[in-house]
């Protein structure tokens, strides 16, 4: 028996030009904020964009973005409604405010089949908000969408950099994209994870510093660009995607 | 309709098949569709025969449906899948993301959502026959 899923995805993401694939090996590093800011740099620079959150089980993108009310329209497939000036897709469309609860194979079928039936059209990039670890998200990524590149976050913890290593040294073996390395929520002046970062030959992207009054601008997209977090990125971003 | 990217993903598969095969006239494909999924049989037949390519176009297009049993992970009770006892938002929910049943739906027994879709979840293509390639 044949899964005909599969064969659809290479032409659902044809015409995209560069997909980034938002990760890290730990969770609660901030991946969900930096996609988000990703995908709404971008967009502010007149660029076609799509953000996709995969975090199916605790999905966040949304909260951040004060997604609601709006649904993705069904067109010989599924169309994800603009947000923001980007198109956005999230299972929290179809999940309401339940909880998922997904096993790895289950979470592997919902991902095809999301990739399968997504209309994205013609975007310069597509922002993938990865779910924490290393583990089914990241292998089905790397299986199903060849051509994503990996933008690696970080926070100045070693408990966390010592997974986020193992982590690009898997996608080094496996000649992946490591676009680079963003440390986050920085509190001191430390410079051991750009050193380890530079050791591997990757890109440090840079410091953004821990911003106490983040968590105030969660929902609203505007107070989000003008944080502190919000405009040091957005720097990082123009200059390390030389736009 | 989401019926369509369905069908688009059947005919695209088919043909690489072929291709790979060397099969140069298609006469039939085996489908099974899973209950959970809901799929519409009529708007899939219609988007499959309007999507088929030259080397379709005398293949007849069997779909078989598929029930589905789910087995509970915790206590092992096995039941058959109801779209009835879901909601018109659940039951759309599944239609296009058939693992959101694990949102809505608990195991009868124990009320565990630990439950695995043991058969009749989405599209399958089980077979196809064709004439090959002369020479």
């Amino acid at each position: 028996m044949v899964d005909p899923r599969v064969s659809l995805i290479s032409e659902r993401l044809r015409s995209i030009r560069r997909i980034i694939a938002v990760s890290s090996g730990k969770g609660g590093v901030g991946k969900s904020l930096v996609a988000s800011v990703l995908a709404l740099t971008l967009a502010r620079r007149g660029l076609k964009v799509g953000l996709f959150d995969i975090d199916f089980t605790s999905p966040a993108s949304h909260i951040i973005l004060g997604v609601s009310d709006v649904k993705p329209e069904e067109k010989n497939g599924i169309v994800p409604p603009m947000v923001h000036g980007f198109k956005y897709m999230s299972i929290i469309y179809y999940t309401r405010d339940q909880a998922s609860p997904l096993r790895g194979e289950d979470f592997s079928n919902a991902l095809i089949e999301l990739l399968a039936v997504t209309i994205w059209g013609e975007l310069d990039f597509l922002v993938i908000d990865m779910p924490p670890g290393i583990s089914d998200a990241v292998l089905d990524i790397l299986r199903l969408v060849r051509k994503a590149e990996f933008l690696v976050v970080t926070s100045s913890s070693r408990l966390a950099f010592e997974t986020v290593r193992k982590f690009i040294d898997l996608l080094f073996e496996l000649n992946v994209t490591v676009l680079g390395v963003i440390e986050n929520m920085k509190m001191t002046d430390s410079s051991f994870v750009q050193r380890k970062v530079e050791e591997r030959n990757v890109k440090f992207w840079g410091e953004v510093p821990f911003d106490r009054k983040l968590e105030e601008s969660i929902g609203d997209v505007e107070k989000l660009l003008k944080t502190e977090f919000g405009r040091t990125l957005e720097r990082l971003i123009l200059k390390n995607l030389n736009l | 309709m989401h019926e369509w990217a369905l069908a688009e993903a059947v005919i695209k598969t088919v043909s690489q098949i072929a291709e790979k095969k060397g099969l140069a006239d298609i006469r039939e494909v085996n489908i099974k569709i899973g209950e959970l999924q809901q799929v519409d049989v009529e708007i899939f037949k219609f988007a499959l025969s309007q999507l088929r390519t030259s080397k379709l176009q005398r293949a007849k297009f069997n779909i078989k449906r598929d029930e589905t049993k789910l087995r509970c992970r915790v206590c092992s009770y096995k039941w058959s899948f109801s779209a009835a006892k879901l909601d018109e938002e659940a039951r759309e929910a599944v239609h296009f993301v058939p693992e959101i049943a694990h949102a809505f739906m608990k195991c009868p027994r124990c009320g565990s959502r630990d439950f695995e879709v043991v058969s009749g979840r989405g599209v399958w293509i089980e077979s196809i026959k064709g004439v090959k390639k002369h020479g």
